[in-house]
């Protein structure tokens, strides 16, 4: 029998067995942010420890930064002490940081690809459960929290033990107007939020082997929401046209070697996993959640649930629970359901080809009246590029705000957020309660073409029908 | 620096129940701009708790039938979404020290691990029961047992589950890896001239 990417992997980065039982294993690459850093670094300082290899851990600020104004001191005094630790203990302890003057800085899970950090075949960790993302470049990539942060950055390496390997195939091709969004939605619903405890997710069949980069890399972000604290997909021709040229990527002769390496990862052929789940490509509409839960969800052509068609009891008192909390009504169509705010960015939908294929659809069109609309690239990289292109001023034209990059309204640790009971039309991977900062507002998650047509019609609506997609 | 061997815990209960009781709701992020863990004490499950102005929502934690627990007892894939360690440090800072739940989710069940808060797992049908009495009889004492892999009390007692790694880690004191992964250092630094970096 074969073995998967996620064994092969591991094996290459073991240290030996700890112990109690658990793996060492090497990290390759460290990303880290302000909000999970900064008690880290204390704890280091308490054991006086210092960085093993700082030339393994990469930083940006995304969290807690404004995307209105990104000038200094900020009006939120927190944000600013949060930022000044990260560039204290990065120029400490010599970690690259990207900040806000290096025309590199942005959300985490958009830096590492964009600039060529995260690279197939290595162990990539930060403190921060989206990380999965960059399982879409053939790596084995996982969230952390903070004293494993203080173990990578003293020692790194970390106590695990490996998760069991599900092989979750989209075979066919999607149709017009279904996104990655939409593909991880509804592996989502499917599976359920808590289908993947205790799995690394590896996508494959024809559909995500047809899927470009940027795609990928949100499916793999959305991996965390079905509770696989990982997602990969094997490292193809795509992945090393992507890489090639980036500046952190291998050159010149190391590049060959490289990309030999790393066709080496690549699952087997035979393979041996422990799940297998195959979804037909047809089977999946454009897709919205209705609820408190990311697998909340249904196709644009459905209606609400009612508690009567959860699984079992507790369902049944979820379903009722995220029913009044979004104060939906069964049976109620999804289309049509009126918004106030439509939200375009953050780690799982902030990249270029999101903004690529959202803008040609709003050209010479205007956001509806009353709604307010972000749109916010998720790195300076890609806001540049949206610049040079004449996305953002397509974007600006029709009405949208368009903003510096961050992390923004997909969490609360910024000014952008929701007001009361807000409906908000959004990019971003969460919708639970409170997500977006009011502890009373509602987040519907959904593609960047289906934030986009929620913006100019001021309604949850279908893309394919208001952009005339077929 | 010895660790304490953390075998058994006892005290009190507190039901938190709910399915995929994510980490937003543990602790909302608006609390997590801070670059301590030190203030997170009164944070924990926040929203839940208590409305815009401050006043109670009525939450178990609130009780003072539950004041002072020791146990929460949670619904299934507990701790799921952000990797925030700021949630199992808010629920540790504010006397738990023990979870039982359907499941956890994995980065959760890790960072509690990691700083000396057992996540153990019981069946649904159990932890109905168990919170059933606990209602019932809030004094209840309960203990959760590390070595029997029990959740008792005078009257009752269910079996919980933990995989073995952290079991043992627990148990023995090592809970805190980071004193074993300093013990291979010329193991860790082969892979680290062998392995490939980022390089500009």
């Amino acid at each position: 029998m074969g073995k998967t990417l996620y064994r092969k992997v591991w094996e290459a980065h073991t240290v030996g067995t700890l112990p109690d039982g658990r793996t060492q294993l090497f990290i390759a690459t460290h990303l880290m942010h302000e909000v999970t850093s900064p008690q880290a670094f204390a704890m280091l300082r308490e054991l006086n420890l210092p960085v093993l290899h700082p030339e393994r851990t990469f930083a940006t600020v995304d969290h807690i930064i404004p995307t209105d104004n990104q000038c200094e001191p900020f009006a939120d005094p927190r944000a600013a002490t949060m930022l000044d630790a990260l560039r204290r203990n990065c120029k400490e302890h010599g970690i690259r940081l990207f900040d806000l003057a290096s025309g590199r800085q942005g959300i985490v899970h958009m830096v590492g690809p964009e600039l060529g950090i995260t690279q197939p075949g290595m162990t990539i960790v930060c403190g921060d459960s989206h990380t999965a993302t960059h399982g879409a470049m053939g790596a084995v990539a996982m969230g952390i929290g903070t004293t494993q942060v203080r173990d990578v950055l003293a020692t790194q390496t970390l106590a695990m033990s490996p998760l069991k390997v599900r092989n979750v195939r989209v075979e066919g091709t999607l149709r017009p107007g279904v996104t990655a969004k939409d593909v991880a939605l509804h592996i989502i619903g499917r599976l359920g939020a808590n289908g993947g405890l205790g799995y690394a997710y590896e996508f494959g069949g024809s559909a995500i082997e047809n899927m470009e980069m940027d795609g990928r890399l949100t499916l793999c972000n959305l991996a965390i929401e079905g509770a696989a604290r990982c997602g990969y997909i094997n490292p193809d021709e795509k992945t090393f046209a992507y890489l090639k040229g980036r500046p952190y990527a291998p050159k010149g002769a190391d590049w060959d070697a490289a990309v030999e390496r790393w066709k080496s990862f690549a699952s087997d052929a035979d393979a041996e996993y422990d799940d297998v789940v195959i979804i037909p490509a047809e089977e999946i509409e454009p897709t919205v959640t209705w609820g408190i839960s990311p697998d909340m969800n249904i196709g644009i052509s459905g209606s609400v649930p009612s508690p009567e068609d959860a699984r079992d009891a507790e369902g049944r008192k979820a379903y009722t629970t995220a029913l009044e909390y979004m104060k939906l009504t069964p049976g109620q169509p999804i289309k049509g359901l009126p918004v106030d705010v439509a939200f375009i960015g953050s780690c799982t939908n902030g990249r270029i080809s999101d903004f690529r294929a959202v803008a040609p659809l709003i050209a010479g069109r205007k956001v509806a009246p009353g709604v307010k609309a972000l749109a916010v690239p998720g790195s300076q990289m890609t806001a540049q590029q949206c610049e040079e292109e004449g996305i953002a001023r397509i974007f600006r034209d029709a009405g949208f705000e368009w903003r510096l990059p961050g992390c923004s309204m997909c969490l609360a640790m910024n000014p952008d957020r929701l007001v009361g009971d807000q409906i908000c039309a959004s990019t971003s991977n969460r919708n639970f309660k409170g997500r977006q900062g009011s502890p009373t507002g509602r987040t519907l998650l959904m593609s960047p073409l289906m934030a986009a047509a929620a913006a100019l019609t001021g309604r949850v609506s279908d893309p394919r029908e208001v952009f005339d997609i077929v | 620096m010895p660790l304490n061997k953390i075998i058994s815990i006892s005290g009190k209960a507190v039901p938190v129940p709910g399915a995929d009781m994510d980490t937003d709701r543990i602790i909302p992020a608006r609390f997590l701009k801070c670059v301590t863990f030190d203030e997170l004490a009164g944070t924990m499950f926040h929203d839940e708790r208590f409305n815009d102005d401050g006043s109670s929502k009525g939450h178990p934690i609130d009780a003072p039938q539950h004041a002072g627990a020791a146990i929460i007892l949670g619904g299934e894939n507990f701790g799921c979404g952000s990797s925030r360690e700021h949630a199992p440090q808010a629920i540790k800072r504010s006397g738990i020290r023990a979870i039982v739940a359907e499941s956890f989710a994995e980065i959760f069940f890790g960072n509690s691990s990691g700083i000396g808060l057992p996540c153990v797992c019981a069946t649904r049908e159990d932890i109905l029961a168990a919170t059933e009495l606990t209602t019932q009889k809030p004094d209840t004492v309960w203990t959760v047992d590390l070595h029997s892999m029990t959740l008792s009390c005078a009257e009752a007692s269910y079996p919980v589950r933990m995989p073995a790694e952290p079991r043992e880690a627990l148990m023995q004191g090592r809970w805190d890896a980071v004193v074993e992964l300093m013990n291979a250092p010329e193991a860790v630094a082969a892979l680290a001239a062998k392995l490939p970096r980022p390089t500009l």
